[in-house]
């Protein structure tokens, strides 16, 4: 029993460390977040949210990092959501885990997502992606 | 309230040690485990009051100061997780239910380890799951 516990926490420290703040893609129509959601402006190119809880410890080191990179790169706004006090917008982004990121594009489509605290080069370069997101975009969406 | 992110992970290789001993136990010495359990039952509780034993112990023989300190609320939390987790293990072993008695420690042991050895908090992310379930269950936190 206590080597299969430790053997099963093993398991899962491993591919929590592989997995934790990694930068995925999300489905293309996944979710698009507007000013209502947020309370607040998107920023002008991109928008880093993330979802804290009082109870989360990576929380801190994550908005130095995302507060950093909005500083970093022009036009790109940092807005941090108390999870719990919006569990509207954590029921349907289906958010199991603080601290998670979403990178919006200029008109709030979430192209990016990452749970766990993510690496500054990881949010610079989902950040390329995100702008890039909309120039490919077909003029005719706009 | 900050605490010393290295008294954290020590008192989670202790407890660690400890939930192995109960289970360890529990198979060569069936009237210990319950008194183990229990006496980590009060750590955690003691936790929860900001006076964890562990902690106390590390501060005792460790003088030098943490290069940085870290918010104590979400460890407090956890102490309160592995309170529920201890206690119901406890209700196991009291009452012959031996499948609660060891599930319910083995869980609190996966948490406790997965603290100690990558510094993982398991039971801090309970809780947006917990209030996404009840979402009355919202806890006041003075900072």
């Amino acid at each position: 029993m206590v080597l299969a516990t430790l053997a099963l926490g093993s398991v899962i420290g491993v591919v929590r460390l592989r997995r934790d703040g990694r930068v995925r893609d999300t489905a293309q129509a996944d979710d698009r977040l507007v000013m209502a959601d947020l309370g607040t402006d998107l920023g002008e190119r991109a928008t880093l949210v993330q979802f804290s809880t009082a109870f989360c410890q990576p929380c801190r080191a994550t908005r130095r990092v995302l507060a950093d990179v909005s500083e970093l790169v022009p036009g790109v706004a940092h807005v941090e959501i108390d999870a719990e006090s919006r569990l509207d917008l954590v029921r349907r982004l289906d958010i199991m885990r603080t601290p998670t990121v979403l990178v919006l594009d200029s008109s709030g489509n979430i192209v990016k997502r990452a749970s766990g605290q993510p690496r500054k080069a990881d949010v610079l370069a989902a950040l390329a992606g995100a702008v890039s997101h909309v120039s490919s975009q077909n003029p005719d969406d706009m | 309230m900050r605490a010393d992110p290295r008294a954290l992970r020590f008192s989670a290789i202790i407890t660690t040690v400890v939930l192995a001993l109960v289970l360890v136990t529990g198979s060569v010495w069936p009237s210990a485990a319950p008194v183990l359990l229990a006496a980590q039952a009060l750590v955690f509780a003691l936790g929860v009051a900001h006076r964890s034993p562990y902690g106390m112990l590390y501060k005792a023989f460790v003088k030098s100061a943490p290069k940085e300190t870290e918010d104590a609320r979400p460890p407090r939390f956890a102490q309160g997780v592995g309170l529920v987790f201890a206690v119901a293990g406890l209700v196991g072993y009291l009452a012959g239910i031996t499948p609660l008695a060891l599930v319910a420690t083995a869980a609190a042991l996966l948490a406790a380890f997965l603290n100690a050895a990558f510094g993982f908090c398991l039971g801090c992310e309970t809780y947006l799951l917990i209030r996404r379930l009840l979402p009355a269950a919202k806890l006041e936190v003075p900072e």
